[in-house]
């Protein structure tokens, strides 16, 4: 058996003339929580969909968990986990009745079935709402039955394509919580998301745009080497002075941030603070400090426009 | 067994849809019962009560006892009275009434010298009494209704005379066996079966996984082990005990209602029945994978019934249709329902007598079932 959960290369995948995905390679290592950071429209679900063996690629390799798709995407039901981005349990059905229903669909019955089925309303907090209709449901409770349902029979590994757009901050964390525990426990995980928070949860990501993949890697050293330096500006008159310094070649972009400016310099600029205060709209008492750089800067950096 | 219990998973699963969905539920229970009521009593092939209108030259006593004759038939009513033949035809062009008898003046020494009024029998060839007592003028463009009224052509006149009627020998004697008082309702109810069965189970089914795709959950259901023939087998299995309750309502009230018989046995019925109820069902299996969302589906489920209603025999005779309507209606389950259901309730027939329809609805079952598990693919291609 290989180290790679998923081991994708040149994946490309059209829908008539659209390109959602091309030439994606992609490594996924086992008991990882893995990343696909990007805005609407960039692939994300496109590429899950392909992973799991629900649509098939134009061209490329795809290998998950030894199978090769899409020839054995049947034989990997059974280890993989898919939660979708819409809620797409039954509306009409109970919290519990949904949760049976799912059982059963993956062979468990009797004693076994209810067993687990009380595990997960125990493990996911959802007791009160046992006999709730789950169209009823808040998004935090609709979002931890889904996981509980993806993850019922005890999949090796787990697609989760933005499982926490409908979710408030609070819910949120628990539900990364819960995945830590998934991912301690040896499952892999791939999530899709587009909260830059979020994705520095992961261990690895890739960063998504129009169906390429910008960069990937941890996000440590995606932070670390995305080839800029930032600089945040606390000045008097921001929005001239953002506007002034986007005309410059060597600043990438600029950002407000409430009495701040967020500057990204290139690498190219070695010494970023001396070239900024030479700028004529920089007056001599604006305090300048090199930051770390965020994962949004990143983002920034390889996607759109402002691209290296 | 894994495939079996999953059949069960999703079975169970559309009960509980069914059951929380009280629209559905109800439609179930109202759909044979209001249907029956109203068809039942309104689909009548023996018309009645004609809306006509009179107009009479002669003004006699003659006259007005011709009228009540003919009224007495109750083939005709007369509404209105009108004064000339002009006005008469401008109410019939305004469907206030759909025929008028014209009543001439001589009408008296027309009726005397009348053959059937039985004045003795002066030669036929006299052209005094070859002239009919009066004339009717028909709005013929429904064809029942001017079949109705062509049927008065004939009317023995004898007893306005106060004579005797002259009984003739018919040329032929006609036995009417299974329905003797020749009631619609005993032919338009058992049909009624195979049409409301129409309705409601490709309706119910043509829906099933359209919805399922709608409301996102097709998704998450083709990444899980369930196979797409344990699919659609849980999905219309609930449905059959549904037709079956809806086969007792109409059988059981058209009985208690429209005194329909019983005749044939009640397995043989449920035999036939059951293979229709699937047939129906399969064919809604078969839509719902080619709809893309429950609008479409539900346009082609009308497109289906119409013709099942139309050419399946149920409202016009089978032979009476063209060669290329019989072929089309030899597709159609209802059809062959509609010859099964008849045959076992009026003329309790032994449904292996009728295997061909037998045969046909089996067939049409299981080619549709394979057609729709071929047809579902689980992937989102």
């Amino acid at each position: 058996m290989s180290e790679y959960a998923i081991k994708a290369s040149s994946l490309s995948r059209n829908f008539g003339e659209i390109k959602a995905i091309q030439e994606l390679d992609l490594e996924v290592e086992k008991g990882r929580i893995y990343g696909f950071l990007g805005p609407n429209g960039c692939g994300k679900t496109t590429a899950i969909r392909l992973l799991t063996g629900l649509l098939k690629p134009s061209s490329g390799e795809i290998e998950v968990l030894g199978f090769t798709l899409p020839k054995d995407a049947e034989k990997l039901r059974l280890r993989i986990g898919y939660m979708t981005q819409k809620f797409s349990l039954y509306d009409d059905l109970t919290v519990k009745e949904n949760l049976q229903f799912i059982a059963k669909i993956y062979g468990l019955s009797g004693q076994t079935k209810k067993r687990r089925v009380d595990e997960l309303i125990d493990l996911y907090g959802l007791e009160e709402k046992y006999s709730q209709l789950a169209g009823s449901m808040s998004g935090g409770q609709r979002q931890r039955l889904g996981l509980a349902a993806a993850t019922l029979h005890k999949p090796e590994l787990l697609f989760l394509d933005e499982p926490t757009s409908a979710v408030d901050p609070e819910n949120r964390r628990d539900f990364w919580e819960k995945l830590f525990d998934l991912c301690d426990q040896g499952a892999t995980i791939l999530v899709s998301t587009h909260y830059m928070d979020e994705a520095e949860r992961c261990h690895k990501l890739a960063i998504l745009e129009t169906g390429i993949k910008r960069a990937d890697g941890s996000p440590e050293i995606l932070m670390r080497e995305m080839g800029a330096s930032v600089v945040e500006v606390a000045a008097s008159d921001l929005r001239q002075l953002k506007q002034d310094l986007l005309h410059l070649p060597q600043v990438i972009t600029a950002a407000q941030l409430g009495a701040r400016l967020r500057v990204l310099v290139k690498d190219s600029v070695a010494d970023p603070l001396g070239f900024l205060r030479q700028q004529k709209n920089i007056q001599p008492d604006d305090i300048l400090t090199q930051v770390r750089p965020s994962l949004e800067d990143v983002f920034v950096t390889c996607t759109g426009e402002g691209r290296l | 067994m894994n495939g079996l219990s999953r059949i069960q998973a999703i079975f169970g699963k559309e009960l509980l849809q069914l059951k929380r969905d009280k629209m559905t539920f109800g439609m179930v229970i109202m759909i044979p019962l209001i249907q029956l009521l109203l068809f039942g009593f309104a689909i009548n092939t023996n018309v009645r009560h004609i809306p006509v209108g009179l107009v009479d030259h002669s003004q006699t006593g003659l006259s007005r006892i011709l009228v009540q004759t003919i009224s007495a038939t109750q083939v005709v009513e007369f509404s209105e009275h009108y004064i000339n033949v002009e006005d008469a035809e401008a109410a019939i062009a305004r469907a206030e009434i759909r025929a008028v008898l014209v009543i001439p003046q001589d009408v008296s020494q027309r009726l005397a010298r009348h053959q059937t009024a039985g004045f003795g029998s002066p030669p036929a060839s006299d052209e005094e009494t070859s002239r009919p007592v009066a004339q009717w003028i028909v709005d013929g463009s429904d064809t029942m209704i001017a079949g109705a009224i062509k049927s008065l052509r004939n009317m023995p006149l004898a007893e306005l005379l106060n004579k005797p009627v002259n009984r003739s020998t018919p040329t032929f004697e006609v036995a009417l066996l299974y329905n003797p008082e020749q009631r619609t309702a005993v032919n338009v109810v058992p049909g009624l079966i195979g049409i409301i069965l129409t309705m409601t189970m490709i309706m119910f089914t043509s829906a099933a996984i359209v919805r399922e795709r709608e409301r996102g959950n097709l998704e998450m259901l083709i990444t899980t082990p369930v196979r797409s023939i344990e699919l659609m087998l849980g999905k219309i299995i609930p449905y059959i005990f549904i037709g079956a309750i809806q086969v007792s309502i109409i059988l059981g009230l058209g009985h208690l209602v429209f005194n329909v018989p019983m005749n044939g046995s009640l397995g043989q019925l449920a035999g036939a029945t059951l293979l229709f109820i699937i047939a129906s069902l399969v064919l809604g299996l078969v839509i719902s994978t080619i709809a893309k969302n429950q609008l479409q589906a539900t346009q082609m489920t009308i497109f289906v019934l119409l013709p099942s209603i139309l050419l399946s025999g149920f409202m016009f005779p089978y032979d009476g249709m063209p060669d290329i309507a019989q072929y089309i209606a030899e597709i159609l389950p209802a059809t062959h329902f509609m010859r099964l259901v008849r045959g076992v309730i009026l003329r309790d027939v032994a449904i292996i007598d009728m295997r061909h329809d037998l045969i046909w609805l089996t067939l049409f079952s299981v080619v549709g079932l394979a057609v729709a598990s071929f047809r579902f693919k689980k992937n989102l291609d």
